[in-house]
């Protein structure tokens, strides 16, 4: 009996993807210590830690701390500038057979439209806008919470970008499905959820917070469940490809969230468990495809009724 | 392919070195073969709920039998559950990871350790072939100073006075006029703080072995970063990044 062979193509506003995985922005920098473990080429995509218009500094440390069965984390996106990751990281990533989604960030809506604009001309798939990060003062998650900004700020990408443009959301709202639509009326072609959950973690012996910036994004297994909602909520409400994401350490997790609705799937903070749960995800996947008899992942996506 | 390899290894022997301070030797040839002193291992919980790595400093590489000694303090849970850990037990690890220390052996060294900072130089003064003055500093309880003899001039410090210098290493290496041309030193930041300031003002020149709460371990995650005094060649800003740059700085390089 030959073994069947499952198609696990993905197709995100276009961009087909060898498989549904990739990495959460900032788990996995711009590929390149990972490389030196694992083949990228096994990954659907690489998405890429955020870039912004001028190298960032970041937060002070400690940036991280665990916690049960997660971990806050509070970087601040530190980022080289676009014209080092223009220069270096691009062509690093060209060389794998991957997908490239760079994760863009920035301080105010012109500042993201100068990074989409550098990148009009440049060898990469899809772009993620980061309206969601809980660890900077200005921009992020400040655009993220606002149905208004969403909208204003995804249009004012997509008038400028030549790929097809991903609005990375936040869960910190009252209603995620208000801040989807807002970013499908400014014309995202697809979605990325869930962020971080902003958290919160007190040293008692030294009655001090254990992160320099005082809150953190959370994940980690610890937020799966309400990403795995979140992403049920979102497509029912749009009808946009979703990239699911929030706690997936293993098949089984990911293919919650194809079941919820999801396109593709990130993997994130699992990489610092395993640095080799991407792809080892992508092995589970295929796995539980060839045992069900599922040809395509179309069969499962948003199976749950 | 990298010389950093994750595997599961068997614990070959264990000794508690006092309070709460544990000694395993690994065996693991891959990762003895490449490693180096001032180089670490991140360790793996069994319990995935303690889901980040523990970054732990080699205290000793035995490339001839394939193994690594970690000596570590028991000071979280992730800790608490290495301790339970015996003999033939699995201990999931990967390494080495980090720089390590430059192997100046046309020098005179001064190796300084502090408290938990003191294993790793353990490792540095059996690698180090030159002359060396090695100066441990405790709390009060003492452990490897033993493992020193032979390797070096040992002198000792603790805060309470219980035995050698009353006070800190720098209290030790004034009260015994300790001189060298270079300085290697592991330790809490405000002991690194004094050695920078020491090193400096005798014009000599340091390294020191930096912590930071770390999560890849690799250099991709940028949570365990120090500043830096020039800007950084990867990060395009005055970012270090400990786990891969470092640990081991020289002292003018980095602000701590």
């Amino acid at each position: 009996m030959s073994t069947f062979i499952p198609d696990m193509s993905v197709n995100i506003a276009g961009v087909v993807m060898n498989n549904p995985v990739t990495t959460a922005s900032g788990t996995f920098g711009s590929g390149a210590e990972y490389s030196d473990l694992f083949d990228l080429s096994k990954l659907g995509a690489v998405t890429t830690k955020g870039v912004a218009n001028i190298p960032w500094q970041g937060n002070n440390t400690p940036r991280i701390a665990e916690t049960y069965g997660g971990m806050i984390n509070a970087v601040g996106l530190q980022n080289p500038g676009i014209d080092v990751f223009v220069e270096r990281d691009i062509p690093f990533l060209k060389k794998y057979d991957t997908k490239i989604i760079v994760n863009v960030c920035g301080k105010s809506e012109s500042d993201y439209v100068e990074v989409v604009e550098r990148l009009a001309d440049q060898p990469v798939d899809l772009l993620e806008i980061n309206i969601s990060c809980p660890n900077v003062k200005e921009g992020g998650i400040a655009f993220g919470q606002d149905p208004k900004a969403v909208e204003r700020i995804t249009a004012a990408c997509k008038a400028k970008a030549k790929q097809p443009i991903i609005m990375k959301l936040s869960p910190n709202v009252t209603d995620i499905t208000v801040m989807a639509k807002a970013a499908v009326a400014g014309g995202a072609d697809a979605l990325s959820l869930i962020n971080t959950l902003t958290g919160m973690k007190i040293d008692v012996d030294r009655r001090k917070f254990v992160l320099a910036n005082k809150t953190g994004g959370l994940s980690g297994p610890a937020i799966k469940p309400v990403a795995v909602r979140m992403v049920y909520q979102v497509a029912n409400a749009v009808d946009v490809p979703i990239i699911g994401m929030g706690g997936i350490a293993n098949a089984y997790d990911a293919l919650e969230f194809i079941m919820a609705g999801a396109t593709a799937v990130s993997v994130g903070t699992a990489t610092f468990n395993n640095p080799f749960a991407t792809v080892e995800v992508v092995d589970g996947i295929r796995e539980f495809m060839i045992k069900n008899n599922i040809k395509s992942l179309e069969e499962i996506r948003g199976c749950v009724k | 392919m990298s010389q950093i390899n994750k595997q599961s290894c068997k614990i070959l022997k264990k000794e508690i070195l006092g309070t709460d301070i544990i000694s395993l030797v690994i065996g693991c040839p891959d990762i003895a073969t490449n490693a180096k002193a001032g180089q670490f291992v991140n360790v793996y919980c069994k319990d995935s709920a303690k889901l980040l790595p523990r970054p732990i400093s080699l205290c000793g590489i035995d490339k001839a039998n394939g193994c690594i000694r970690i000596v570590f303090r028991v000071v979280g849970e992730g800790t608490k559950e290495m301790s339970g850990y015996s003999v033939g037990d699995d201990i999931e690890i990967m390494g080495p990871l980090g720089n390590g220390f430059p192997i100046l052996n046309d020098k005179k060294a001064i190796i300084i350790g502090g408290g938990i900072g003191i294993p790793p130089m353990l490792g540095l003064a059996r690698e180090l072939e030159c002359e060396k003055n090695i100066v441990l500093g405790y709390r009060d309880e003492l452990f490897l100073n033993d493992e020193f003899r032979g390797l070096g001039n040992v002198y000792i410090s603790t805060e309470d006075g219980s035995c050698g210098t009353k006070g800190n290493v720098i209290d030790a290496i004034k009260a015994n006029a300790v001189e060298g041309d270079v300085i290697f030193a592991c330790g809490p930041t405000p002991m690194l703080r004094g050695i920078k300031e020491y090193a400096l003002a005798n014009n000599i020149t340091a390294y020191i072995s930096l912590e930071e709460r770390m999560a890849c371990g690799i250099g991709a995650c940028l949570a365990c970063v120090c500043k830096s005094k020039e800007k950084d060649h990867h990060t395009n800003v005055n970012n270090k990044r400990i786990c891969k740059d470092g640990p081991v700085f020289e002292a003018t390089e980095v602000e701590i």
